[in-house]
């Protein structure tokens, strides 16, 4: 029979840019710490199997996917999510643009396509539609057919370069 | 539009923030103090008795609060009322493999999924019905006890005109069979509820669930509790495209979970059990004969339809009707004659997904065309625009049809893609195909018989000027919300994103009946319409009393209240809204909505009818690898007749969405089945049960669409809009198989289009043989006495001349199911 593992694991995980100190079962995925025990439920989960690109989050910068993450790998490393998107109470270009395009129907994918979406413009700020298409192929959207989400990522790659260019 | 200040302006949703910040509180977003956790044990057997269920090795385990089996649900349930076949945990025997036998709830869902481990079954297998066939070649055993007979679910026999007649004076007619395989509706969302007590002790449940209204009526029925005493909350869905629709076990589970333990009670579904809930596309094999004149024109049509129903009734009696009942709406169809049948076999069971029963049909009747035109020497395109039904004609199966813009949507995608220079004149592996579509801007019935409206909405506007609308509707992703707020902002002239919304709440909210067959803009959106105008009446007169400006001169517009003739003159929308109180009282309006009554009287003729069609067209690009098979959409131009976009952005966005569930259905995504070997108990199992595994499209996968949104207003229709959720998927799958067939002359003809079955076709075009794939034949299905209604045009009155006399029927208190609803003929011997 399986045993219930002891809340036994301590690290210290920064999340957002706020170190929380935290106890947890060894066994426990990064997306379930963030979901159940940080309460952070913006991130998503759509098949717990690294399928479908719902729970991805920036681990330091770079787009995982946090259902096969365990929670015990980030100590001392640092974790975004969508609930760090936004600039206290302004949004990011990209979070404009994908409520402006249409690249949020029902939204559920959507935190994950903002999280790795920054991750690529953070990386290539002029990205083309190739590449755009390919750093997202990974997540999958069912209600959009995902091209108001290619309009939205080139807005917001527009509207930050011309910030940038100011 | 003219003169509109919100409608027909792309903006982004009003709920577009909580979107992109993942503040949207989806079902299993919730979380409660001491909440518990749910888990369902579930059969290994596709079918088989349950002779024993031992729980006491889990009630033991650590963690586990409470076990429940069969024998604490006593009361079936269903969506349909005429086959409330479904238990919340299987009491005598299982149906499919994924049936729960016993439910779990924990501290923590590893202790539950532990304790379910220890939970002792003894069954005995029965045999298994893996396909329609094998359903009507065995009578026993039985997988349910009511339905027509054997393992028989539903039969459907209707003509309207004498079709042998019409075939046999036809100049030629075609006699094609179809398959299309079943599909899922891989919502990203896994499906979640959680119930529990409020400090008076009312059980509340929320769910992500497209229809809160049929929760409440089916849970409350399946824990005998007074309907007042439950409240079902729908969850913003994370996606449904039908897959929400139907009350479900883990639903009523957590409910009386959360009634025995006093605590919340949750449950989230893994994607293997979501694959197991299913109610996706039936598969669907048809065959379909049509006579036509040389030039073309239809002179009847002949369709047989057999689906396969799966484990349970679900919607399955509509979806029969619905492979049927709108072949007529699109083309002008002088006799047609459709038989159905549904047959029940121990898989999961199917039900709606976008386009419910229409795009299997829809299927063949397109590709049938295609080879009429080629065989015909025809442009297809001519073909379909040289018959057009015409707009408010009442077809021949009496269908009352509006506004039909399908000649401007064939227009704009043969003038888009370019048709005229490219059909049959590309380079053999590069082709194109064209086929158009209908479907319903909701249904014309409730799913049970009563003389309510479909919908309802509660307007309160107080002195803080804030506009509060109340509706039953429930965002599954289509905007919803934003369709009424938009729709109230416009009537009373304030932004939509100052409408504060209270959506889908059974204690809060008038009924809805439910974001299925594409009815909330039409429905609610009218019901919004008449509450806001009543609102705007008690506001224009306190207004005009204040200012002494005539009411029929008073503009709302900008958040203000001001003559049209000298626009100072006027209050701010608050200030106004403040004096309409000081005059009127406190400010709530009503709307309401109900279709009106069909002219389809016979029976069955209650699936079908709607306020509205919309229409669509398309045409899709390809090259074909002929070494491979390999199939490459280059291209997809669909044109929507949308009647007008209340916001073009997420009207878009339904259009594309579309097309891309239509690409993913018609290229990859199928719910195979297979059976294990003898060792491992012969059962049917789902072939595919994850996302990597069933196969959908990712962005590589995704071409460029060229949408058109085709504007007509249609009177029926919320400032004359009609449905754009599901319309446009209809024509895609047909559209592309034409497209193969241009690029390498090969047809298949069945869904999916995978690569073998094109290699496959390649390979017998060049042995000389006919190059198709597809199924070689139709079952003969014993349909018994066909009903017999003449068409308008020959006498008709809706009625068939050789139906009995029929009686409408109680079914439960106070609810009667009518004489045309889609159950109501069907001899049930449905446990109550």
């Amino acid at each position: 029979m399986r045993r219930s593992p002891t809340n036994n694991a301590r690290i210290a995980l920064t999340v957002n840019g706020e170190t929380k100190e935290l106890l947890f079962a060894p066994n426990k995925t990064l997306l379930e710490v963030l979901r159940e025990d940080l309460g952070l439920t913006g991130t998503k989960h759509g098949c717990e199997l690294g399928e479908c690109g719902a729970c991805a989050v920036l681990l330091n910068g770079r787009p995982v996917l946090s259902c096969l993450v365990l929670a015990l790998e980030c100590d001392g490393r640092q974790v975004e999510t969508i609930e760090g998107l936004a600039d206290d109470a302004r949004l990011h270009p990209l979070q404009e643009a994908f409520a402006d395009c249409g690249a949020a129907q029902c939204g559920y994918c959507t935190p994950g396509f903002l999280v790795t979406a920054k991750a690529l413009l953070d990386e290539r700020p002029n990205a083309t539609r190739g590449e755009i298409t390919e750093a997202l192929s990974g997540n999958l959207c069912r209600c959009t057919g995902y091209i108001q989400i290619f309009e939205a990522v080139e807005e917001a790659a527009a509207k930050m370069g011309a910030k940038e260019s100011k | 539009m003219s003169g509109h200040r919100v409608v027909g302006k792309p903006r982004r949703r009003v709920d577009g923030r909580a979107k992109v910040t993942g503040q949207t509180r989806f079902a299993d977003d919730l979380q409660f103090p001491r909440m518990l956790h749910c888990k369902l044990l579930r059969s290994p057997h596709p079918h088989a008795r349950i002779l024993n269920v031992d729980t006491t090795r889990a009630e033991r385990a650590p963690g586990v609060h409470l076990v429940l089996t069969g024998k604490d649900f006593p009361v079936t349930f269903g969506i349909l009322p005429v086959s409330m076949d479904e238990e919340p945990i299987c009491r005598e025997k299982v149906r499919m493999a994924g049936d729960p036998v016993a439910a779990v709830i924990a501290a923590t869902e590893e202790e539950a999924a532990a304790a379910c481990e220890l939970i002792d079954v003894e069954y005995e297998p029965l045999k298994t019905i893996a396909d329609p066939l094998e359903a009507l070649a065995t009578d026993e055993p039985r997988i349910h006890d009511h339905g027509d007979h054997g393992n028989v679910h539903k039969k459907i026999a209707l003509e309207f005109g004498d079709v042998d007649a019409s075939l046999a004076g036809a100049d030629r007619v075609f006699d094609d069979t179809f398959f299309y395989e079943g599909n899922t509706h891989l919502a990203l969302e896994q499906h979640a509820a959680v119930a529990l007590l409020d400090p008076d002790g009312r059980l509340t449940l929320h769910s992500s669930t497209q229809v809160p209204h049929y929760v409440h009526r089916q849970v409350a029925r399946a824990l005998e509790l007074p309907a007042h005493k439950l409240r079902v909350v729908a969850a913003p869905n994370g996606g449904g495209f039908g897959g929400k629709t139907d009350v479900f076990n883990h639903e009523v589970v957590v409910a009386k979970a959360a009634m025995l333990t006093g605590r919340p009670v949750r449950i989230c579904l893994t994607r293997e059990e979501v694959f197991l809930c299913h109610r996706g596309r039936h598969p669907v094999l048809m065959r379909l004969r049509t006579g036509v004149k040389h030039d073309g024109t239809i002179v009847a049509m002949d369709l047989e339809t057999l689906l396969d129903g799966g484990a349970y009734g679900s919607y399955g009696v509509a979806s029969t009707f619905y492979t049927g009942q709108l072949q007529t709406v699109t083309y002008h169809v002088p006799r047609y004659r459709f038989r159905g049948c549904r047959t029940f076999t121990n898989k999961p069971p199917c039900g709606p997904k976008r386009g419910h029963g229409t795009p299997q049909p829809r299927f063949g009747q397109e590709v049938q065309l295609d080879k009429i035109a080629v065989a015909l020497g025809l442009d297809p395109a001519g073909l379909r625009l040289q018959q057009l039904e015409k707009p408010g004609t009442l077809t021949a199966n009496y269908m009352r049809l509006g506004t039909i813009a399908l000649r401007q949507c064939i227009e704009k995608v043969v003038e888009g893609s370019g048709w005229h220079d490219k059909w049959q004149k590309l380079r053999d592996g590069r082709g194109l195909g064209l086929a158009c579509s209908s479907y319903l801007c909701g249904a014309g019935l409730p799913i049970y018989w009563n003389d309510l409206p479909h919908s309802g909405v509660q307007l309160k506007l107080d002195r803080s000027g804030l506009v509060t609308l109340f509706c039953g509707a429930t965002e599954v992703g289509q905007g919803s919300d934003d369709v009424l707020a938009g729709i109230v902002a416009e009537v009373l002239g304030v932004a939509p994103q100052e409408i504060k919304l209270l959506t889908g709440d059974t204690d809060l909210t008038p009924v809805d009946l439910g974001s299925y067959s594409s009815r909330v803009t039409l429905m609610a959106g009218n019901a919004a319409i008449q509450a806001a105008e009543r609102a705007k009446a008690i506001v224009a007169a306190g207004v005009s009393a204040k200012l002494g400006i005539p009411e029929d001169r008073l503009v709302f517009a900008e958040g203000r209240v001001f003559d049209a003739e000298d626009p100072e003159q006027g209050l701010s929308f608050q200030d106004a809204v403040i004096v309409a109180e000081g005059k009127h009282g406190i400010i709530g309006t009503t709307g309401s909505y109900r279709p009106a009554v069909s002219a389809a009287k016979y029976k069955g003729g209650g699936v079908g009818p709607s306020p509205s069609y919309s229409y669509s067209a398309s045409v899709v690009e390809v090259e074909v690898d002929r070494t491979s098979g390999w199939i490459e959409v280059k291209k997809v131009w669909i044109a929507h007749d949308i009647g007008i976009a209340l916001n073009p952005v997420l009207a878009r966005g339904q259009v594309e969405g579309s097309v891309y569930m239509a690409l993913g259905e018609a290229l990859m995504e199928e719910s195979a089945m297979r059976r294990l070997p003898a060792r491992l108990s012969s059962a049917l199992v789902h072939k595919f049960p994850s996302m990597l595994e069933y196969k959908s499209p990712t962005t590589m996968e995704m071409p460029p669409v060229e949408t058109y949104l085709v504007e007509e207003p249609e009177p029926n229709g919320p400032f004359g809009a009609k449905e754009v959720g599901q319309g446009p998927l209809l024509p895609i799958m047909p559209a592309l198989a034409n497209a193969i067939f241009d690029a390498v002359g090969v047809r298949i003809d069945e869904i999916p289009i995978t690569p073998d079955k094109v290699f496959k076709a390649l390979r017998e075009q060049a042995q000389g043989r006919t190059p198709r794939v597809g199924p070689a034949s139709f079952p003969a299905i014993d349909w018994g006495e066909i009903s017999i209604v003449p068409p308008p045009w020959e006498g008709g009155d809706g009625r068939a001349i050789n139906e009995k006399p029929r009686k409408s029927k109680v079914v439960e208190s106070g609810v009667r199911l009518a004489p045309d609803s889609p159950g109501a003929n069907v001899s049930d011997g449905v446990k109550r």
